[in-house]
């Protein structure tokens, strides 16, 4: 459950960078191969921005599809679950998107 | 978890044996003012576009140049609870007591039991305790280091929380990751928890003296590791035995005699 140290680390984030404003909405973005659990991040976040700047936002979440590019027969192809292996059988390939763990944008009261 | 802010990072580290104590987030002036909020706000956006483990990576870098600078490795050492990491250590200090410095941070939940043990073993370890916490991050480290304070040229092990899952995602400043999978694990950790195997330097296949007496299919689990992770190498050992040591203690060697940049 490592999406609590997580969503902890986007909280401690926030804050550092707007430790006077208070913010309604925090956009995330994670990809699916990024380990993250977005319904975990979205369980823990309202636990963890209570008594912070970040009370009662409401949290969005992208979530980024995974896309490999197979550097064997050439293809690009969204994996299967976290194991990246290409149709054509091949294990040589290069993360293109998916492994995004980011905060997008927040929005917060002027 | 601090009630004002959110931080969690209640973990306790301390020399074993115990001298000093320390609570990482021990907030000394960590004041969060209240916010007044008359009437209607307007809101704007703020764009951030910033990795959510940013502090944590800086702080690994942090960790990885100060390391860097005393000449010392630093490995990873991750793997599920009870696949023989402080038994490999154990052995390893006995056994390379003579010609390596080796000291340890150990990580785990509560309790100083492989702490106990490893000191037993004739190194110098700090034992971190993470509380709810089910992994390591960068912050316990750099503080163990600081309480450690291991001799330039040395090797530094920091032992993880034996977790599958969320050591994956947290750079320590390590050189190098290693991943003990026991064959009493059976053979399809690779394929279950891939992020842990994807960020393997070296894959450890521990406990290899039971394999008579366990369903794991070595050649299956070579495989599965090679499709999670194409660039990590294998080795297959036995701390109790000792076969398949000295190729463990050999990768440890090269490693200190070429520290990657």
């Amino acid at each position: 459950m490592h999406e609590l140290a997580i969503t902890e680390s986007v909280v401690q984030a926030v804050t550092e960078r707007l430790p006077d404003a208070r913010i309604t909405c925090v956009r995330l973005e994670i990809g699916a191969l990024s380990g993250v659990v977005a319904d975990s991040v979205r369980f823990c976040f309202d636990l963890v921005t209570e008594g912070t700047n970040l009370a009662g936002a409401r949290l969005e979440i992208a979530e980024i599809a995974g896309r490999c590019h197979c550097r064997v027969c050439g293809r690009d192809f969204e994996p299967d679950g976290p194991i990246m292996i290409c149709p054509c059988g091949s294990i040589e390939i290069a993360v293109l998107s998916g492994q995004e763990l980011k905060i997008a944008s927040v929005q917060a009261a002027a | 978890m601090c009630a004002t802010c959110g931080c969690s990072s209640a973990a306790v580290v301390r020399l074993f044996p115990a001298s000093h104590e320390h609570e990482i987030g021990e907030h000394d002036s960590h004041e969060h003012p209240g916010h007044e909020h008359l009437g209607h706000e307007h809101e704007r956006t703020v764009q951030l576009q910033q990795k959510v483990l940013a502090k944590n990576d800086r702080l690994a870098e942090a960790n990885r140049d100060w390391l860097r600078q005393r000449g010392i490795l630093a490995i990873n050492l991750m793997s599920s609870p009870g696949a023989g990491k402080t038994t490999l250590l154990e052995r390893t200090a006995r056994d390379l007591g003579g010609q390596m410095a080796i000291s340890v941070i150990e990580g785990d939940q509560a309790a100083a039991l492989d702490a106990t043990r490893i000191r037993a073993a004739g190194c110098r370890v700090v034992q971190i305790n993470t509380g709810a916490g089910c992994h390591l991050d960068a912050e316990m480290v750099a503080e163990g280091l600081r309480v450690l304070d291991p001799p330039g040229g040395s090797v530094v092990v920091i032992e993880n929380v034996g977790n599958l899952v969320c050591p994956a995602l947290f750079d320590l400043g390590e050189q190098a990751r290693v991943v003990l999978a026991s064959v009493t694990e059976g053979a399809d950790k690779p394929l279950k928890y891939p992020h842990m195997f994807r960020s393997a330097d070296l894959v450890l296949v521990s406990k290899t003296d039971l394999l008579p007496y366990v369903d794991f299919d070595t050649r299956r689990h070579a495989a599965d590791v090679r499709k999670t992770s194409p660039g990590a190498l294998m080795l297959q050992l036995s701390a109790t035995t000792g076969t398949g040591m000295p190729d463990w203690y050999d990768w440890l060697r090269r490693r200190i005699l070429a520290p990657p940049e």
